[in-house]
């Protein structure tokens, strides 16, 4: 695959003229060869360990390189796990989507009062609400993870505000297979990049638009609903995708709040076969059908992104 | 801040415009409605800040509990022989692998990504909107469908990679270079091709050209990169955790994620003064970012903000 782009970067005229057409495919040339090599290759092989066999003795995967002799069993075993009789995979496949939509929801049912609220009315303070908002952007996941986990402790201060507000008896114990905990986990994690995605839509509409709605008797609420709204759906389904993609990979979360196999998700699955022997294919045909699943979504988004990046920029 | 502020502020600030029908009714809500959202945002505030200030609070208590406040100590960073950050061997490695990782990593993505974008600009052929087109599936694609393939590609065709360090920085970048590519890319199409042309016009070769003219100009979001790999790389999980060998390469997130897994019953305040440590590194990162940023950008409009939203919003 290397070979493509050196190719690629060879094919230009000679220099001589005062603008060489060699110069521009040689500058793109090590990023695009370590996209080829380590980006579009690991999907290859993949597809390779998806449809090779198991060492049966070391347990292995043994993949197999030429796509003529793939093998349907790892693909045949995961569909059986999720359809089949003993489909223990089923379950999992369900509770993953209702989480991924119920966080997505939530996710952006806080992300818009609040990016509508920095984008729109708030003042001169925006750049320091800005600020504000974005901030849990650059405070590490993981240390979000454990800061909630201190705070659903036993005695941690959510079961003593609980307690002391008369609503429980005894101790909840939050950290074990609560899918509550879970959710929020998720909607803690992801709802800073869904309020950066809305923002910038939301700072983007024309205010002279909903001037207009104005001038010509639409209430505040009607402004919102027939002028705000419909210019910020396409913004909506980016923030809905920027949370949901990595949310159904997501299996940190799950594993920090509650780690037992009642909330597991997708991604623990797929992220256990890959250190339990003999499983490497069975995560690879996972990881595929992931794949496939969210295709769509990612080039409707990385062709939106091309779209809006023709008119405008940074 | 941005462009925009001061005409957008207007009409909720401004009194209701001469006559306008029923302005009083609408001023009134006017005043009462953003107070509401207003109340909203300051929940969402407390809500998202609070648990993190926490954290770091309790990283400095004396005691060993997460919850009670026993007084003040560095204890979990520099006191205690056996399980502070200073002293415990794999939490003092795991500070010296993120920095690690992400300097090197930092040092190689930004510069490839940069070209590339630049590249890939001017190319202006089929060939170059496919490859464009790759970088901008490379990030959006969820973490794990990539970690899980370069683990494969890493056990079983590029074998010659060992798992560890070297894995891990060689995915890092992979996945890392999508953000200096893409911001550089914006910042090229809002320059455009003038300046360049007007170089070369005045007798500059190309590569002249782009080192003199295009490059200064480019810096700043050159550096808006460096902070937001930098900050990504401390922050990255999940591909430091499927490549890492051993305990020598596990980073912050890493260890915070092994010790404190299934309901943190090892999390001790170490854990949280590790975390304290990653969330200075970046806070420091970004700091010192933001105000060579600005200082960058002096006289340019809309400054500041398009650091961080720009790409992710596209555009």
């Amino acid at each position: 695959m290397t070979r493509t782009a050196e190719a690629g970067a060879g094919a230009g005229t000679r220099p001589g003229t005062r603008q060489p057409r060699w110069l521009w495919p040689t500058l793109a040339v090590p990023g695009a060869a370590w996209l080829a090599v380590l980006f579009l290759l690991p999907f290859y092989v993949v597809l390779a360990v998806a449809g090779g066999t198991v060492n049966p003795l070391f347990l292995n995967a043994v993949p197999i390189w030429n796509p003529l002799h793939w093998q349907p069993g790892y693909v045949r075993q995961v569909v059986g796990d999720l359809f089949g009789a003993g489909a223990f995979l089923g379950p999992t496949v369900l509770r993953t989507l209702l989480y991924v939509v119920v966080a997505s929801a939530a996710c952006l049912l806080i992300a818009y009062p609040v990016a509508y609220f920095v984008a729109r009315q708030a003042g001169r303070r925006k750049g320091l609400y800005l600020v504000a908002v974005v901030a849990p952007f650059w405070v590490s996941y993981m240390m979000r993870m454990l800061a909630w986990q201190n705070l659903l402790q036993g005695n941690g201060f959510v079961n003593r505000a609980l307690s002391a507000a008369h609503l429980i008896t005894q101790p909840v114990n939050w950290l074990s297979g609560m899918p509550v905990t879970v959710v929020l986990g998720l909607v803690y994690g992801y709802v800073p990049y869904v309020i950066v995605v809305l923002y910038a839509g939301l700072d983007r509409i024309d205010g002279a638009l909903l001037e207009a709605a104005r001038d010509l008797g639409l209430g505040r609420t009607r402004t919102f609903l027939r002028v705000t709204l419909p210019l910020s759906k396409e913004v909506v389904y980016a923030g809905a995708l920027i949370t949901a993609l990595p949310m159904a990979g997501d299996f940190y979360t799950n594993t920090m709040l509650s780690g037992v196999p009642t909330t597991t998700m997708i991604g623990n699955v797929i992220s256990d076969s890959l250190s339990t022997p003999g499983q490497g294919g069975e995560g690879a045909v996972l990881v595929l059908f992931l794949l496939i699943v969210m295709l769509a979504p990612m080039i409707w988004y990385v062709r939106g992104t091309t779209r809006a990046g023709r008119g405008e920029a940074l | 801040m941005t462009a925009g502020t001061a005409t957008q502020g207007a009409p909720d600030v401004a009194p209701a415009r001469p006559g306008a029908a029923g302005r009083m009714r609408r001023s009134r809500r006017r005043i009462g409605r953003p107070s509401a959202l207003r109340g909203f945002v300051w929940l969402y505030l407390l809500w998202s800040l609070a648990p993190v200030a926490l954290a770091i609070l309790f990283s400095f208590n004396r005691g060993s509990s997460v919850t009670e406040w026993q007084g003040f100590s560095l204890r979990w960073y520099t006191g205690d022989p056996y399980y502070s950050v200073l002293h415990d061997p794999a939490l003092h490695a795991a500070v010296i692998q993120t920095v690690r990782l992400a300097v090197l990593t930092t040092v190689v993505a930004v510069p490839v990504g940069a070209a590339f974008a630049i590249g890939v600009h001017r190319w202006r052929s089929r060939q170059a909107s496919a490859w464009t087109f790759l970088m901008l599936l490379a990030f959006v694609m969820p973490e794990l469908i990539f970690g899980v393939g370069i683990f494969l590609l890493f056990t079983n065709l590029l074998t010659i990679v060992r798992l560890g360090t070297t894995a891990q920085f060689l995915a890092l970048v992979a996945w890392n270079v999508s953000w200096p590519a893409i911001i550089v890319r914006a910042r090229l199409q809002s320059i455009g091709d003038q300046y360049e042309e007007a170089a070369r016009d005045l007798g500059a070769s190309s590569v002249g050209a782009i080192r003199r003219v295009l490059l200064p100009m480019l810096f700043p979001a050159v550096f808006a990169s460096v902070v937001l790999v930098f900050a990504g790389v401390v922050d990255d999980f999940v591909l430091v955790d499927l490549l890492s060998s051993n305990a020598q390469s596990q980073p912050m997130s890493v260890i915070i994620y092994t010790l404190g897994a299934h309901g943190g019953s090892a999390a001790a305040p170490a854990l949280n003064a590790l975390a304290t440590v990653m969330f200075a590194m970046s806070i420091v990162a970004v700091a010192a970012g933001w105000a060579v940023y600005r200082l960058l950008t002096r006289g340019e409009r809309n400054r500041g903000a398009g650091l961080a939203l720009g790409p992710l919003a596209g555009g």
